[in-house]
């Protein structure tokens, strides 16, 4: 009699053939890829030389400079951050010292990990990867199983190339239905945690799937998986399809020829069997979805952007609020800003520059406001200067900057206080509103590339719809 | 690794739901590439008040940790999804360095209970009903428990006593104050097999680096 496999989804695939053992009810997985960067490498580096070991493989490892390095223009190993040179120094010693590829200061390749990773074809369908930062699901995008880790688990996964874990439950979103005009990837992730909560994925990986995910080019999806991390979840992944063969097709590590050939006929297999079971399933329809602005401290408290902050807030609301300095039932548009801030793992790639671009074109920031472009990588920059979206942003009145994660966490020295304006209220295509994030007291709304164009131009929460033309065609 | 076995002393509850890494140890507190020197930064947006860079601190004298008897807790009752967001392993050390061994909650951010393992803080999961309670006798100040991992228990003075699970694993390893680089490492010969196998099964992730 023959047997029939039961069906698996793309999280039990993926999982399954990454387990080199199965100890003590923990899976020990084998880690295809891990990436640095200076802000927590010197303690992964310093925690191997005080064990005596050395990486495993180090050729299934890589770095790059984002977290602290300045994006200033000329920027060097000086930081604005207090002791920034430190952190770089000791990145790149110990990354030399390993034969760690470094994607260094002045490399072309240089760039936010959650950026360069799929660009350069490091990150592929169905690999797992491990990277000291907690947005490193982003790469979930490409189909990968990709997780977020601490300077001990760093140290872990380069001694051994592999991490134990127990299994997480899975759950699947669906998201159905197509997008409006003028409405993103961000505004869907928004609008799943505002629903169902800053945890509401708490212990869980998760298979963002439907029409309206399939419909998202690459970038889309890399933003959506972006955050699943603010969704509480372990990790977000979207099955791999034509859309991302294409787009990794001939990228510089990824595989060529017969090699690609083979990678490509394996991660035609990745995609979840029909009728395979997950834990949990969201279904969220799209359709009518407005664009969503975060008003409090946590992405979870996000509304859409013709709506109000809560009328009758409970404790947490109303902390949220007093530290936003909203009151109770204000309609969020309209609200004045003192910054608009474009960039980050989660809304800086061409795309997401083309958008912005597409609605500041012959247009003035509003005066009074800081207004930022950071592009996620050098390669993003390039590409947006060939295309002349530099100029688009600077005759606009933003600042066009060096590569880097930038004002998407303050770490002292920059910010987006300007000599006799202090910048409290910024609206940023980030993914964190928490309290002091930008900076002490700088208060966060997070939102779409479009949105924060739009409000750049207009000096406060605007909504980019009425802008929205056809130039405006990335989601 | 540090051990955790058991202990006992003052709880202090922080039941504000999503306090995230950010808060336990804001990015610009992170200035030196050291594990050591974070236990006066813990929490330091609310523990301090607000003075221009540069200035000395000064303690916030209402804000918990600052008042006895909580300011010598080793115990914290915290609200749900605590310790999410960036995975600074930083807000771990500054937890521990403050002098706190266990933090009890309704959930945990996935990668903070992560690093929590690795550094000898024991994060233990309790029902929303349970954790209020406990924070609510923790707010009297009077509160004084035993966490116990070898029973898996938290109990009380007047000896009531609340259970906890632990994933059997992660308990053996705390326990033990085991390396767990080491224990992996006892699995190398598998670790090689693995690798072996898997560049003839997948040749595209080993031969195109």
């Amino acid at each position: 009699m023959r047997r029939v496999a039961a069906p698996r989804n793309i999280i039990d695939k993926i999982w399954d053939a990454h387990a080199v053992a199965e100890l003590d009810g923990q899976t020990l997985l084998h880690v295809d890829r891990v990436f640095l960067h200076e802000r927590t490498g010197p303690a992964v580096f310093a925690g191997l030389a005080e064990a005596g070991r050395r990486p495993l493989a180090p050729q299934l490892v890589f770095g790059t400079m984002d977290h602290i390095v300045d994006t200033t223009p000329g920027r060097g190993d000086a930081t604005l951050m207090k002791g920034g040179r430190a952190f770089i120094e000791q990145f790149r010693a110990g990354a030399r010292a390993h034969g760690i590829r470094l994607f260094d200061i002045g490399d072309a390749r240089q760039g936010i990990v959650h950026v360069v990773s799929p660009e350069q074809g490091i990150a592929l369908p169905g690999c797992t990867l491990v990277c000291c930062d907690s947005h490193t699901c982003t790469v979930g995008g490409l189909g990968a199983l990709a997780w977020g880790i601490g300077s001990s688990e760093g140290e872990h996964a380069l001694a051994t190339q592999t991490l134990a874990r127990r299994k997480p439950r899975t759950m699947r979103v669906c998201f159905e239905g197509a997008l409006g005009a003028g409405v993103t990837a961000k505004d869907m992730i928004l609008a799943l945690i505002a629903r169902h909560g800053a945890a509401g994925g708490a212990g869980h990986a998760i298979e963002f799937a439907g029409a309206a995910v399939r419909a998202l080019p690459v970038e889309g999806r890399l933003t959506l998986c972006n955050m699943a991390v603010e969704f509480g979840a372990w990790t977000g992944l979207v099955a791999p399809d034509e859309v991302t063969f294409e787009w990794l097709h001939g990228r510089p590590f990824a595989p060529q020829g017969a090699l690609w050939d083979a990678a490509v006929a394996h991660w035609r297999t990745l995609a979840s069997d029909a009728g395979a079971a997950f834990d949990a399933e969201i279904v969220f329809d799209v359709s009518h979805l407005a664009p969503q602005v975060s008003w409090g401290t946590n992405p979870g408290q996000t509304v859409a952007i013709d709506g109000r902050t809560p009328a009758a807030p409970d404790a947490d609301a109303a902390r949220a609020l007093a530290y936003m300095d909203l009151a109770p039932g204000q309609p969020i548009a309209g609200t004045p800003i003192d910054a608009a801030f474009i960039g980050s793992c989660t809304n800086a790639r061409l795309g997401d520059l083309r958008a912005a671009a597409s609605l500041v074109a012959g247009q003035r920031v509003a005066p009074g406001v800081t207004a930022l472009v950071v592009p996620g990588s050098t390669e993003v920059k390039r590409q947006a200067e060939a295309e002349g979206l530099h100029r688009v942003f600077i005759d606009a009145g933003f600042e066009w900057r060096e590569s880097g994660c930038s004002l998407c966490f303050y770490c002292g020295g920059d910010s987006f206080d300007r000599p006799g304006r202090a910048a409290r209220r910024v609206v940023s295509t980030t993914n964190r509103n928490f309290e002091g994030r930008q900076g002490p007291g700088v208060r966060t709304h997070l939102a779409s590339p479009a949105t924060v164009a739009a409000s750049a131009i207009a000096g406060c929460i605007a909504d980019p719809r009425g802008l929205w033309g056809p130039r405006a065609g990335a989601r | 690794m540090e051990a955790f076995v058991r202990v006992n002393g003052i709880a202090a509850a922080l039941m504000q739901a999503n306090i995230d890494t950010d808060l336990l140890i804001p990015s610009r507190e992170i200035t030196s590439t050291s594990r050591e020197g974070y236990g006066d930064k813990l929490l330091a947006p609310w523990r301090y008040l607000a003075t221009p860079e540069g200035a000395p601190r000064v303690e916030n004298p209402d804000f918990v940790l600052n008042r006895e008897p909580w300011r010598r807790a080793v115990i914290l009752i915290a609200g749900p999804n605590f310790g999410c967001g960036s995975s600074r392993e930083a807000a771990v050390w500054a937890v521990r360095q403050f002098g706190l061994r266990c933090v009890i909650a309704p959930s945990f951010g996935a990668i903070f209970r992560g690093n929590c393992l690795r550094n000898g803080v024991l994060p233990v999961v309790l029902p929303p009903a349970e954790v209020q309670a406990l924070a609510d006798e923790a707010a009297r100040g009077t509160c004084v428990l035993t966490v116990d991992l070898e029973l898996c228990r938290i109990t009380r003075p007047d000896g009531s006593a609340i259970g906890f699970e632990f994933d059997a694993g992660e308990r053996r390893t705390l326990l033990e104050g085991r390396d767990a680089i080491d224990a992996t490492l006892e699995q190398r010969a598998a670790i090689e097999a693995f690798q072996r196998a898997d560049r003839e099964r997948r040749p595209w992730i080993w031969n195109s680096l």
